[in-house]
């Protein structure tokens, strides 16, 4: 499942809600993404998501399914915030849930990779030098390619 | 068809979305960059350095030598920071 919503997220109730009666599942992994208050040496007071409503939801579940045909998954979760955010503040749940803890871990990893690469979402951080867009990182790009060589 | 900008490239054009027709000769993605670069300071400034320019066709990432047509969606944004 995937949801993309404005309002925060309960981790807690989320796990319950998505694993409630489903007894053969043994292993549940979490990734929750929080705003950091620094970014490149510089304060951050805020920032702001924005997603292209659509094509966000389209691209979400793709990465889904995938992650589904590559790891046998009794469940699975990601909820994908926008809108203004705060240091502190949660940005991004994934959830992934199996019989054996191996899968849940690697797809749980192999979701956040390519969400990052792969969503429509774009952040607009408030600095004290004033707001600047988030660029791409390098580092993300090459975090997909190991799932690639698989 | 559709047009829709996000991010510093709906900031530096100055709109997030607009409909146009078809314009004559375009029939794929980088003719219709070249297109719109030439319609003004605007979009030549956002549209200068079309290697941090990303595409997406009816919400789907596309290569330059895509086709577009007359009722497609199509999307113009940088390169993505979710997560």
């Amino acid at each position: 499942m995937i949801r993309v919503q404005r309002e925060d997220f309960d981790v807690g109730a989320e796990i319950a809600r998505l694993t409630e009666g489903r007894h053969e599942i043994g292993g549940i992994v979490t990734f929750v993404g929080v705003v950091r208050d620094t970014a490149q040496g510089d304060r951050i007071r805020a920032m702001t998501l924005e997603h292209y409503p659509g094509m966000t939801e389209k691209k979400l579940g793709e990465i889904e399914a995938e992650a589904r045909r590559r790891w046998k998954l009794e469940a699975s979760l990601i909820v994908h915030r926008y809108g203004r955010l705060e240091p502190g503040e949660r940005i991004v749940l994934v959830i992934t849930a199996s019989g054996h803890r191996q899968a849940a871990f690697e797809a749980c990893e192999f979701l956040v990779d390519w969400l990052k690469i792969k969503a429509p979402f774009w952040k607009l951080e408030e600095t004290s030098a004033g707001p600047r867009w988030v660029e791409a990182q390098s580092g993300d790009d090459a975090a997909t390619k190991r799932w690639v060589a698989e | 068809m559709k047009l829709l900008y996000f991010a510093w490239l709906r900031a530096k054009i100055g709109i997030s979305e607009e409909t146009v027709e078809l314009p004559a000769g375009v029939s794929t993605v980088g003719e219709l960059l070249k297109w719109l670069k030439r319609r003004g300071p605007r979009f030549a400034d956002a549209l200068q350095d079309a290697s941090v320019v990303r595409v997406a066709v009816n919400q789907d990432y596309v290569p330059w030598d895509h086709p577009v047509r007359a009722g497609d969606e199509v999307a113009l944004f940088p390169p993505v920071t979710g997560g």
